[in-house]
């Protein structure tokens, strides 16, 4: 293993090209005649699997650091969550370009009406600021209140959560794999917070 | 000659239907142009066979089993019962399927269900008829000259598509059967085969298999009901519900179910499966209505397919999916919210 600052720089690559390949393989895929008929419909709900996927990673660094012992990890969460924000965001625009084509009055009715879209925006909404603030400027700059700012990420993995159960048609495998996951990362932190 | 000029009337652009009137208006058009002889093509009965049909030579072709072939072969347009919209491409109609019993992905079944045995086909008739029994495929069809029937097809999840179906009024199989007074419904039950369908045996699927799907008698008799056994001139595809289906082209698509076994007469209403799953979204009727939203999404507009990415055309959902003439009188007096 390469060690020292080259080490180190070598592994952020290697993440980050990493979590960049979803994203690459939808466009071969596309590229490649090979999303089906409705390719807009694949690459809207991959770009949600893999925000959702992501978000769940980031919530992963903790219980990984704390357990596995794990502390490489720790330079890498902010990676995750910027990431779980940039395909969230591709999500949200796939939707509204390639499903929605940007008419108006449909985007109107579906933020305001549906309750699948209006949890998923809210949970992308509630994502700014943590984006924002991802920085370790502002991370000094908030101190305390950084921490309380960004615990901001367990509403929205419940809000993601229920945004991904009211897609369910009939078959909730999925679903209950990420509910099952969820469940035991939240937990996890309800653990920590009882033992202090 | 005759296929390029076939393509041309077919090669309507379907942005251009976004009102009853003006799809009225193109009927009105076709069919005067028809009666002046100045598409001769378009009133041949021959162009409906496979060869007028272009398939890529890369796509599967589904022949079908031999004893139907020649009747494919042998199948007519029906202009009257026929939209003049632009067809879904071949491509789009064998790999876009929802048939859950292989598989929740839309590209699921055309992966899954290609080594479905589905020929010998067995199919119950059952319940108020003096003739019940358990009959060949073959048999049912014997009788029955097929049609080419150019339909619109409104799936309920806001996409829809349009498709050439080879099949024969429901009416006609129905009056074979002789129905007592006392059948008021029709019960359609899909194969219920573990081994086959892969969803069938999932822990995590809420539909109760086998699939069941019912029409009041007299949708049932309606001339637009169609069983198909064909689709773009070739034997229906697994993924598509070979090798028989039911095509209510007014109602959502789940209402036209796939490969049946059973057909059941009764006096009491079935309970149709996705009714019985989630009867909060899935009314028994599913009449496509854009005025009635899913409770999860709208229903005022669908997305045409094939769509692409930057134009997803978007086209505006029809009362019927455009069939209003010959079926809104079915439902007179009828509270459509109510039964939706």
């Amino acid at each position: 293993m390469v060690s020292g600052e080259k080490g180190r720089l070598l592994r952020w690559w290697f993440f980050f090209l990493l979590l960049l390949s979803p994203l690459a393989a939808l466009f071969v895929n596309l590229l490649n005649d090979n999303l089906g008929a409705d390719p807009a419909k694949v690459i809207v709900k991959e770009l949600g699997f893999w925000a959702i996927t992501l978000l769940w990673l980031t919530l992963s660094v903790t219980p990984g650091i704390k357990l596995l012992g794990w502390r490489w990890l720790m330079s890498f969460r902010r990676m995750l969550g910027l990431y779980t924000f940039f395909y969230a965001v591709l999500h949200l625009l796939s939707f509204a370009t390639f499903l929605v084509g940007w008419r108006w009055d449909i985007l109107l009715t579906e933020l305001t009406k549906r309750p699948y879209i209006v949890v998923g925006s809210l949970a992308l909404l509630l994502l700014i600021p943590l984006t924002f603030t991802s920085t370790k400027a502002m991370q000094r700059r908030l101190g305390r209140r950084w921490k309380k700012l960004h615990s901001l990420v367990y509403p929205i993995s419940l809000l993601a959560m229920l945004h991904f159960i009211w897609q369910i048609r009939s078959d909730f495998g999925q679903q209950l794999i990420f509910a099952i996951l969820l469940a035991i990362l939240l937990g996890y932190r309800l653990y920590l917070n009882r033992r202090s | 000659m005759s296929k390029r000029l076939i393509r041309e009337a077919l090669n309507i652009p379907s942005s251009e239907i976004t009102s009853e009137s003006i799809y009225k208006q193109r009927r009105r058009l076709i069919q005067a142009a028809m009666s002046a002889a100045i598409l001769p093509a378009f009133a041949y009965p021959s162009f409906a066979r496979a060869a007028g049909y272009e398939i890529p030579d890369d796509l599967p072709r589904y022949p079908g089993p031999a004893w139907l072939r020649q009747k494919l072969a042998s199948a007519v347009r029906n202009p009257d019962l026929s939209v003049s919209d632009e067809l879904a491409p071949y491509y789009h109609i064998i790999t876009h399927n929802n048939f859950y019993e292989f598989g929740t992905d839309k590209r699921d079944p055309a992966r899954y269900a290609q080594n479905f045995k589905t020929d010998p086909w067995k199919v119950e008739i059952s319940g108020e008829v003096a003739k019940p029994g358990n009959y060949n495929l073959e048999d049912i069809l014997a009788p029955h000259a097929l049609e080419d029937r150019v339909y619109r097809l409104r799936c309920v999840e806001a996409w829809s598509m349009v498709i050439p179906w080879l099949g024969f009024p429901l009416a006609d199989l129905i009056k074979r059967f002789e129905p007592t007074s006392k059948a008021k419904y029709v019960h359609f039950t899909t194969i219920l085969d573990k081994e086959q369908m892969s969803e069938q045996r999932s822990s995590f699927g809420t539909i109760d298999w086998p699939y069941v799907e019912g029409l009041r008698m007299d949708e049932a008799m309606n001339p637009l009901t169609l069983m198909a056994v064909g689709v773009y001139g070739n034997a229906l595809p697994p993924q598509n519900g070979a090798p028989l289906r039911l095509v209510v082209p007014w109602k959502y698509g789940f209402k036209s179910i796939k490969s049946i076994v059973r057909i059941h007469f009764s006096e009491t209403m079935p309970e149709t499966s996705w009714n019985v799953t989630a009867p909060s979204e899935y009314g028994f009727y599913a009449n496509v209505n854009p005025a009635v939203d899913h409770p999860r999404w709208s229903q005022a507009t669908e997305r045409q397919l094939p769509s692409s990415l930057l134009s997803p055309n978007i086209v505006d959902t029809l009362p019927f999916n455009g069939y209003a003439d010959q079926v809104a009188h079915l439902y007179k007096g009828m509270d459509l919210a109510k039964w939706f």
